[in-house]
C-alpha cells in the first residue's frame, strides 16, 4: 500500500477532470487525477470525439452513393463506394489515440501525477485506488468528482448481444442491414442518421410524442424531413417491449396501443444518462444528491468541504462543455481566486443532420421567464452560402427582450450550423443587443450571414428577405 | 380585459383646475383600489387622488407641474373583468357630467401619441453626460436595470469586478441595455459604492434637475413679486428685553390649559397691535394698480412658519381683538396646522402685516421680504446676552434684534422709524403693554 497526499485531487479524467486538473497544475497546486479506464473519458473515447468521426464518414460516404445513384444536381457521378468499416473504426480508433496521448501529455506538462484505477473514497479527505500494481492511498486537501455518466440501460432490454449502447455502436465491426434505436433524442438520431446513410434500414422508437424533446417543434421540423428522406421510419409515442423471442427483433407497442415486432440485426439503445458514481463508495460521505445527480452550489461546491463535483454526475445539461469550464473553474477556486457560475448560456448542439444549435432561451422559455419578446427568424433559403453548399434547409432564430433588444437566446438549424454556436454564446455572454449583432460586418458569403440578418428581421428591416 | 379612465376628480373648492405635484403611480404599475395615485395641489392645500379600483397602469396623463382640469383623464388602468369597452370614472362625482364622457372615452386612440413612449429604438448613444442621480421626473425613457435583475456584463467584467470584490448588481450600467462596461466598472471602482470614500477629496460631477411645482413655485412667484414691485426699507433696532424675559419666566411659572406657556411672539403680537393702533397707515394692503392704500382696522397678523414642504403663513384674525394668552392659543393651534398640512385656505389668506422669526436660528439682522400686497414686515432675530454699557458700568442684558421691511412707496423711513422705536419702547418696558394709554 502507497500512500500519496496532495493538495487536489481529480477523479476522473474526462473533459471536467482533466481540464480541472491541467489548470490546477498550471496553477502551481499539487494535482493528483484518477482515471479507471483512458484519459478524455465518454467525449474523447466513446462519445463526442468518435461519434462524430463515424458520422464525417458517414456524410462522406452519402456523398459519393448520391454521385453513383446521379442524384446530385451539379453532374457529379462516380462508381459505387465501398467501405470497410473495420477500416473506418480504425480511423476513427486513430484520431482517439492521439487526443488520448495529447491529454496525457497536457496532464504531464502541468506536472499532474495521473494514476490509473477505480477510486473509491474512505472518507471526504481520503481516496483509496485500487491500481495494476496495488492498492494506493491518496489523501487530499480537496477533492473534485468527475466521475461522469454512463448509459441508461432498459431493465427489460439489457445491453449485451444484439442489444448495444452507443459505446458499442462505435465499434461495430461491421454495419447492422436492420438497426432498432430505442430512444429519439440527440444521441439516438446522430448515430441512427449516420448509420442510415451507411446504408442500413434505421427505426427509430421514441416514446414521446416528438423526437429531440429538448428543442421546439420549429427546430427540430427540417431533421424530421431529413430522417424522412434518409428512409428512417420514426415510430413516435411508441414503447419498447423487449426482443423478441429469436432475438431477432425489438417487439413494441406502437402509438395506438398495438404490438408490433421490428426485425433487427442490431438494437442501438440510447435513453438517456445517468451517473457513473456506483463505484465511487458515496455512501462513506454525506452529501446532498439531487435525485440520482450530486447536488452542487455556484461553485461546484458538494455539501462537504473541500469535495466539490463537475459535470454529468451533478446532472443535466450533460454536456463536455459545461464539464470544461466546471473544471476550469473549480481549479481556480482551489487555487484561492474568487470565482463564481457566472454563465450567460452554455450553448448545445446536435450533429443530426441538418445539424441543430442553440444557446440561451427559445421563444417558449423567454416567455415562460416572463419576457416580452422580438423574434427574427431567417431562413438559409435567402442565403447565398447555403445554396452554394447545396443546403437550403433550416434558419436562424433569434430572440431579445421587447424593452431593450437585449439578446435571450440563439437557435439555428441547418448544414454545418454547429460552427455558429462559437458567434451564438459570444453574443450572449457578451450581453449583445440586437443593434450589435445587426451592425456587426459578418463575412460574405457566410452561414453567419443569415446570423446578422436575424437580428435584422428581428429590428424590422431585414434585407435579404 | 378593459380599460379604465380615471379622471382627476372635483377636489372640493370649486376650482377648476389643480397642479399636479406628484406622481404615486408610473405607467407598468399595478395599483390597487385606494392605493393613491397622485397628488394635485389647489391654491395652497394639496389632494391625494386615490384609485377607484385595482388595474394596471398604461398610461399618465400630465407631467409633475402640469395643470390639469378638473375631470380630465388623469391615467388609464388596464383592469381584468368584462370588456365593457372603455370606461370612464373619476371619484365619487363622475355621474355628475355624463355628457362629457364621450370625448374623453374617445381619448385612448389619440393617446399614445402623447404617452412618453419607451425608446429602446435608438441605437447606442453617445453618452449624455450622466447624471448623478436620475432626475425624480414621470418620463422614464431608457430604462434602468430594475432591481434583482441579473447584471448585464461581460465575461470579462464580470471577472474583474470579481476579483474586485466588486458586487455588479452594484454597479450602474452606462452600456446599452445597462450593460456594465469595463469603464463603468473602473469608475465604480475608484469611487467606491455611492458614499464617497474615506480619504481624498473627489470631484462630483453631473447636475440634479429639481423640478420647482406646488407650493415652492408659489412661494418662488410671490417672493418675486414682491421683490420686484416693493421698495424695500429695511430698519434693524436692538431691543433689551430683559424686563420682557423676567416678565415671561414669571408668566411661565404655573402653566394651565387657558394660560399655556408664552414664548415671545405673542409679546410681539400686542405690541404692534398697540403700535398700528397709533399708525394704521401700516396695516394696510397696498393695490399699486388701483392706487389705493386699504389700510384695515382689524389687525390680522401672518406668521411665516417652515412647515414641511415649505414657508407657510397662517394668519391670527384679529389679533387686536385677543389677548395675550389668546395670541398665544391661536398661534400654537394655526402653527400645528400648518406643519401638519390640515390648515385651510381661510386660515391661510387675510393677512395685514406679517411677522418673520426663526427663533435661534434668526441671526443678528434680516432684510424680510415683505408679504405683498402688505406694506410692512417685523423680524425678530436671536435673543443672546450682550454687554451694555449703563453709564458707569457694563452689565449683561438679554438684547434682542428686530429687522422690520416697509413698503417704501407709501411708508416713510420716518415713519418706519417711529414704528420701529414705538416696538421697542413696549417691549423694553412690558408693563406699558398692558396699559391703556
Amino acid at each position: 500500500m502507497t500512500d500519496i497526499t496532495c493538495k487536489l485531487l481529480v477523479i476522473g479524467a474526462g473533459p471536467g477532470g482533466y481540464v480541472c486538473a491541467i489548470r490546477a497544475g498550471q496553477l502551481g497546486i499539487d494535482t493528483v487525477i484518477v482515471e479507471s479506464t483512458k484519459l478524455g473519458g465518454t467525449c474523447l473515447n466513446i462519445g463526442c470525439i468518435p461519434s462524430k468521426a463515424m458520422i464525417h464518414v458517414a456524410e462522406e460516404f452519402e456523398k459519393a452513393a448520391h454521385a453513383a445513384a446521379g442524384k446530385t444536381p451539379f453532374g457529379l457521378t462516380a462508381a459505387e463506394p465501398k467501405l470497410d468499416l473495420k477500416q473506418a473504426v480504425a480511423w476513427k480508433d486513430g484520431i482517439v489515440q492521439r487526443l488520448n496521448n495529447g491529454v496525457a501529455g497536457l496532464l504531464r506538462k502541468a506536472k499532474v501525477k495521473i494514476v490509473h484505477g477505480q477510486a473509491r473514497f474512505r472518507d471526504g479527505k481520503t481516496v483509496a485506488v485500487e491500481t495494476e500494481t496495488g492498492p494506493k492511498t491518496i489523501t487530499a486537501e480537496a477533492i473534485v468528482i468527475a466521475t461522469g455518466s454512463v448509459p441508461v440501460e432498459l431493465p427489460f432490454l439489457p445491453f449485451g448481444g444484439n442489444v448495444i449502447s452507443s459505446t458499442g455502436a462505435l465499434a461495430l465491426p461491421e454495419l447492422p442491414k436492420r438497426l432498432v434505436v430505442v430512444g429519439g433524442g440527440y444521441i439516438g438520431l446522430e448515430l441512427g442518421t449516420a448509420f442510415a446513410k451507411l446504408g442500413s434500414k434505421v427505426t427509430v422508437v421514441e416514446a414521446q410524442g416528438k423526437i429531440l424533446p429538448l428543442y421546439d417543434a420549429e427546430l427540430t421540423a427540417p431533421v424530421a424531413k431529413s430522417l424522412s428522406t434518409l428512409g428512417v421510419e420514426v415510430l413516435l409515442g411508441a414503447k419498447a417491449l423487449g426482443q423478441t423471442a429469436k432475438g431477432d427483433g425489438l417487439r413494441i407497442e406502437t402509438a395506438d396501443g398495438k404490438e408490433r415486432e421490428l426485425p433487427a440485426d442490431k438494437i442501438l439503445v440510447t435513453v438517456g444518462r445517468a451517473p457513473a458514481t456506483a463505484k465511487l463508495g458515496l455512501d462513506e460521505l454525506v452529501l446532498d444528491m439531487d435525485g440520482r445527480f450530486i447536488r452542487i452550489g455556484e461553485r461546484c461546491e458538494t455539501s462537504m468541504r473541500g469535495i466539490y463535483a463537475i459535470g454529468d454526475v451533478t446532472g443535466e445539461p450533460m454536456l463536455a462543455h459545461r464539464a470544461m469550464a466546471q473544471g476550469e473553474m473549480v481549479a481556480e477556486i482551489i487555487a484561492g481566486e474568487p470565482r463564481i457560475w457566472d454563465k450567460a448560456c452554455i450553448p448545445a448542439i446536435c450533429f443530426t443532420d441538418p445539424e441543430i444549435v442553440s444557446a440561451g432561451l427559445s421563444p417558449a422559455e423567454a416567455k415562460a421567464a416572463g419576457y416580452e419578446t422580438k423574434i427574427g427568424l431567417f431562413p438559409f433559403q435567402a442565403n447565398g452560402r447555403a445554396m452554394t453548399r447545396h443546403g437550403e434547409a433550416g434558419f436562424v432564430r433569434i430572440v431579445a427582450r421587447a424593452d431593450n433588444h437585449l439578446v435571450l437566446g440563439i437557435q439555428a438549424v441547418g448544414q454545418g450550423v454547429s460552427e455558429l454556436s462559437a458567434a451564438f454564446g459570444l453574443a450572449i455572454e457578451m450581453g449583445a443587443r440586437l443593434e450589435d449583432v445587426a451592425g456587426t460586418i459578418h463575412a460574405h458569403p457566410t452561414l453567419g450571414e443569415a446570423f446578422q440578418e436575424s437580428a435584422l428581421k428581428a429590428l424590422g428591416h431585414a434585407l435579404h428577405i | 380585459m378593459a380599460e379604465r379612465i380615471i379622471k382627476l376628480p372635483d377636489v372640493g373648492e370649486g376650482i377648476a383646475e389643480a397642479e399636479l405635484v406628484e406622481w404615486h403611480v408610473k405607467v407598468g404599475d399595478i395599483v390597487r383600489e385606494d392605493d393613491l395615485i397622485a397628488a394635485v395641489m389647489t391654491d395652497k392645500a394639496t389632494v391625494e387622488i386615490p384609485s377607484p379600483v385595482e388595474g394596471e397602469v398604461t398610461w399618465v396623463g400630465a407631467e409633475i407641474g402640469d395643470t390639469v382640469a378638473i375631470g380630465s383623464a388623469l391615467v388609464k388602468l388596464k383592469v381584468s373583468g368584462d370588456g365593457a369597452a372603455t370606461e370612464a370614472s373619476a371619484e365619487a362625482e363622475a355621474p355628475a357630467e355624463p355628457p362629457k364622457e364621450k370625448p374623453a372615452a374617445a381619448a385612448p386612440v389619440a393617446a399614445p401619441a402623447v404617452a412618453p413612449e419607451p425608446a429602446p429604438k435608438q441605437l447606442p448613444t453617445p453618452k449624455p453626460a450622466a447624471p448623478a442621480r436620475p432626475a425624480p421626473v414621470a418620463t422614464t425613457p431608457a430604462p434602468r436595470r430594475p432591481v434583482g435583475e441579473k447584471p448585464l456584463a461581460s465575461p470579462a467584467v464580470r471577472l474583474k469586478a470579481r476579483e474586485a470584490g466588486v458586487d455588479l448588481r452594484q454597479v450602474q450600467g452606462s452600456g446599452p441595455a445597462g450593460r456594465v462596461t469595463h469603464e463603468d466598472l473602473d469608475a465604480f471602482i475608484l469611487r467606491g459604492p455611492e458614499a464617497p470614500t474615506k480619504g481624498g477629496l473627489v470631484a462630483r460631477t453631473g447636475i440634479t434637475d429639481v423640478k420647482i411645482v406646488g407650493l415652492r413655485r408659489r412661494i418662488a412667484e410671490k417672493m418675486a413679486l414682491s421683490k420686484s414691485r416693493i421698495p424695500h426699507i429695511t430698519i434693524v433696532e436692538e431691543v433689551d428685553v430683559s424686563a420682557l424675559e423676567d416678565l415671561r419666566a414669571a408668566l411661565n411659572k404655573k402653566p394651565t390649559a387657558e394660560r399655556p406657556k408664552l414664548t415671545i411672539l405673542p409679546f410681539l403680537m400686542r405690541a404692534m397691535v398697540k403700535a398700528l393702533g397709533e399708525q394704521p397707515n401700516l396695516n394696510a394692503l397696498y393695490d399699486d394698480e388701483a392706487g389705493i392704500v386699504h389700510q384695515h382696522a382689524g389687525i390680522d397678523i401672518g406668521i411665516a412658519t417652515q412647515a414641511p414642504s415649505g414657508l407657510m403663513v397662517p394668519v391670527v384674525k384679529h389679533a387686536e381683538a385677543r389677548d395675550l394668552w389668546g395670541c398665544a392659543i391661536e398661534l400654537s393651534r394655526l402653527a400645528e396646522r400648518a406643519r401638519d398640512g390640515s390648515a385651510t385656505r381661510d386660515e391661510l389668506t387675510g393677512s395685514t402685516i406679517t411677522i418673520t422669526s426663526l427663533g435661534a436660528l434668526g441671526g443678528i439682522a434680516t432684510t424680510p421680504v415683505i408679504n405683498h400686497p402688505e406694506v410692512a414686515i417685523v423680524g425678530v432675530n436671536k435673543m443672546v446676552v450682550r454687554p451694555v454699557w449703563d453709564g458707569t458700568t457694563f452689565v449683561p442684558r438679554k438684547m434682542m434684534n428686530l429687522s422690520s421691511s416697509f413698503d417704501h412707496r407709501v411708508v416713510d423711513g420716518w415713519d418706519a422709524a417711529v414704528f420701529v422705536q414705538r416696538l421697542k419702547e413696549l417691549l423694553e418696558t412690558p408693563a406699558t403693554l398692558f396699559v391703556d394709554m
